[in-house]
């Protein structure tokens, strides 16, 4: 809305009077403004509660640190002064003991536990067990009840760790997202190898997406060409056939691939039948089925932006060309193909992007080395209740689409893709 | 034509009202279990005679073991599942977090009612499965005998079904490399112990499909895609009854572990969902179930109201509990994210 600025020197108005035109005109404006916004309200409040929202609390969860803060109060309090060095005196200890005590009652100790357990395994249950026993005991000195209980209490790593925990914001679930952790000494380090993972499941999500995206592109291309230059009748038969996947649900589409694609299904029959093969291949449960099922579904994505742009592309650039004596291969990449770019762009984004967040198609037709971000994202939500730590994987996957984003504007730019 | 349309009318509005009425009856008691043979066994054996007995209408639920939505209801107020059917792994992450509610053993007569080491602090036990080995003995005329014969490859030749998790796996190849089964847990608590069974696993990995739904070992066993695989011993022995197969189930260290009934917290029925689950803890509902599922009772009574026939099929008869794993929960409850990740890390691998 960048309308308001009335070009000054057109109108050799007096200032005052032209003070009260730009209100006039503000005030007409207000209304109209007033009215579009109306218009678009559901939709906003729509994508504000449905969207915006829901992002919000992810991203705020990625970092969101409550249980020792909340179940431990007056042992984070205690800990403010402790020095860091050794393991800390009896009023730490009490502060603990009292704390504990209270959490037995509420039953927070196993959440307690659960969250220290993510940066040092094994101290859950030593969480509940010194809660049974200071359940069992009338009063202190504490320091003894808990040395006793379990080595861990005397540990300084411990006591570092559970100093760090019991801010209200952390990073932990972000790092651990992107393979980093926070070693005892609080200084920033690799995660160990054998609990990497996150980096790789990032770098194979990208490279699969890569891989479907160039595959639509090279397979999608053709078609998209065919249907702009077509009689209209033809054109229209081969669009239906483009878009017939649409109206069959993806699990049904990824279950018909496992149907073909099995040891013992059609595909196999049919090439052990005709001699083409003399062993059965393996073609599901690896990358080439999870691409080629992922492909099947976002063709359409890739086929219809690109198939709107060269529906608007005059055939006389091209005529133009040849009559300049431009010969057909030379027209054809020199002349239409950069026509085609700004729908070529669009297609493949979208594709890209979408196929960044597929979660259903590489679980039942990839392997375990094929499982893309999303698949932990899940993991973490239903199996684990780690929702912190899937929460800082929905965010890294945010950032990656957003990243790709910004370069694609960068190479391309937003404002030259077209979707028709 | 217009009496029809009336009645029909008529119909729904009554059908109307009774869907509305249904939720809020106190009469009813909402019970989640995963679905299946297993759901099926619990509807013969529990649910259908507990209607017929206390006229307690009884609405079954179905999931897939997912503790994230006893949370999202738990933290949300709305609980509407009244007693729901865990695994030992899920009961105690979800009383950790205190999701579910602390059971009072006073109600069934202590914890002795119980096998040893099932009575959960928030969780009533109710059977006892066991994570085994099986061949189709069609195929194969002198079968595998111990758990080191499922890492033979040399002589038994094929793929193998492993289960996609690392409960079970890493016990099985610990006790096939020499661990005797009642030092497998004081093993795996250490570092070396559990590089150990991953380097035992990293033996057959090539050779291994992995299952992630209890229904797919008896299919890829049938199916011949696999020579041997590991499975919930209920699902052979169903395939064995309802499809006429001879598979074979290897018992040398099985892996023990339990089912449970827990009360989801905030649940508005607690004194209905108990005297459903001391019904279902009576030794005549427990015995019954075994008709229907090849899995042990947990009540200890139960034992000898079983069929002599259906119990060499459990975990439980002595026959097959000469080599048995038991699972340990505490241990998994303290590694189990963690070995859940590196396993998914070695997996990709």
């Amino acid at each position: 809305m960048a309308t308001l600025d009335v070009p000054a020197p057109a109108l050799a108005l007096a200032p005052e009077a032209r003070a009260s035109l730009k209100a006039d005109l503000a005030r007409a404006q207000r209304a109209s403004k007033l009215g579009s916004l109306f218009l678009v309200a559901p939709l906003l409040l729509f994508i504000l509660v449905s969207f915006c929202v829901p992002i919000g609390i992810m991203l705020y969860r990625a970092v969101d640190n409550p249980e020792v803060a909340a179940a431990l109060p007056r042992t984070t309090a205690a800990l403010q002064s402790w020095s860091g060095q050794g393991v800390p005196d009896e009023p730490v200890f009490a502060a603990l003991a009292e704390d504990i005590r209270v959490a037995q009652k509420e039953r927070t100790t196993g959440l307690v536990g659960k969250r220290i357990n993510y940066e040092i395994p094994g101290a859950r249950s030593k969480f509940l067990k010194i809660g049974r026993e200071i359940d069992r005991t009338e009063t202190g000195p504490w320091k003894p009840v808990f040395l006793a209980s379990d080595p861990q209490w005397g540990d300084p790593k411990f006591w570092s760790v559970l100093k760090r925990t019991g801010q209200k914001l952390t990073v932990f679930y972000l790092l651990s997202a992107i393979d980093l952790r926070l070693d005892e000494n609080g200084s920033l380090s690799r995660q160990v190898p054998d609990q990497a993972i996150f980096i790789d499941v990032l770098m194979r999500t990208m490279w699969i997406s890569l891989m479907v995206t160039v595959a639509t592109l090279v397979i999608g291309y053709p078609v998209a060409y065919l249907l702009a230059t077509l009689p209209a009748k033809t054109a229209n038969v081969l669009m239906l056939l483009v878009l017939l996947p649409f109206t069959t649900s993806i699990l049904v589409r990824t279950t018909a691939w496992v149907v073909l694609l099995q040891t013992n299904g059609v595909i196999n029959d049919i090439a052990m039948a005709l001699g083409l093969i003399s062993e059965r291949v393996q073609l599901i449960f690896n990358r080439f089925g999870t691409v080629l099922a992922m492909t099947h579904i976002q063709l359409p994505f890739t086929v219809l932006p690109i198939y709107s742009v060269m529906k608007g592309i005059s055939p006389a650039y091209v005529r133009a060309a040849r009559s300049l004596g431009a010969g057909p291969f030379y027209a054809y990449t020199r002349v239409y193909m950069p026509q085609t770019l700004p729908g070529v762009g669009a297609g493949c984004l979208l594709t890209f992007i979408l196929s960044l967040g597929y979660y259903i198609t590489p679980a039942l037709v990839g392997g375990p080395a094929d499982q893309m971000i999303s698949y932990f994202v899940a993991l973490y939500t239903n199996r684990e209740l780690n929702w912190g730590q899937a929460s800082a994987l929905g965010a890294v996957l945010l950032a990656v689409t957003l990243v790709f984003y910004a370069i694609f504007n960068r190479l391309v730019g937003i404002d030259k893709v077209k979707l028709g | 034509m217009t009496t029809m349309i009336k009645a029909r009318y008529l119909a729904l509005t009554a059908t109307a009202i009774w869907a509305l009425a249904a939720p809020a009856s106190a009469e009813d008691l909402t019970i989640t279990s995963w679905g299946g043979a297993y759901q099926k066994s619990q509807d013969e054996a529990y649910f259908k005679p507990y209607t017929a007995k206390t006229g307690t209408k009884i609405i079954q639920e179905e999931y897939n073991g997912e503790i994230a939505k006893i949370r999202a209801m738990v933290q949300s107020g709305t609980t509407n599942w009244d007693v729901v059917d865990v695994d030992a792994q899920t009961a105690q992450q979800a009383c950790d977090e205190g999701i579910i509610e602390p059971i009072d053993y006073s109600k069934f007569g202590g914890k002795a009612t119980f096998t040893k080491g099932s009575a959960f602090e928030c969780a009533v036990p109710t059977i006892i499965y066991s994570t085994i080995f099986a061949y189709d003995a069609d195929k194969i005329k002198d079968g595998p005998k111990t758990i080191a014969d499922l890492y033979d490859t040399k002589k038994w030749p094929g793929k193998r079904a492993l289960q996609k998790s690392p409960f079970g796996n890493l016990e099985f190849a610990l006790v096939a490399d020499g661990v005797p089964v009642d030092k497998v847990y004081e093993v795996l608590k250490t570092p070396a112990g559990v590089d150990r069974a991953f380097k035992k696993l990293d033996t057959i990995k090539k050779d291994t499909v992995w299952w992630e739904a209890g229904a797919q070992p008896p299919q890829l066993l049938a199916s011949g895609e696999v020579v041997m695989a590991t499975a919930w011993n209920g699902r052979i022995t169903a395939a064995n009854t309802a499809d006429k197969k001879n598979f074979k189930i290897v018992w040398d260290s099985q892996v023990l572990d339990w089912d449970f009934w827990v009360l989801p917290k905030g649940g508005k029925k607690t004194e209905a969902a108990y005297k459903f689950i001391q019904f279902a803890s009576t030794p005549g509902p427990q015995a019954e179930q075994t008709k229907y599922i090849a899995y042990g009772p947990a009540v200890v009574a139960a034992a000898e109201f079983v069929n002599p026939k259906v119990l060499a099929d459990l975990p439980t008869a002595p026959a097959n509990l000469t080599n048995a794993v038991v699972n340990d929960p505490v241990f998994w409850g303290d590694n189990g994210e963690e070995l859940r990740k590196r396993f998914n890390t070695w997996l990709a691998q």
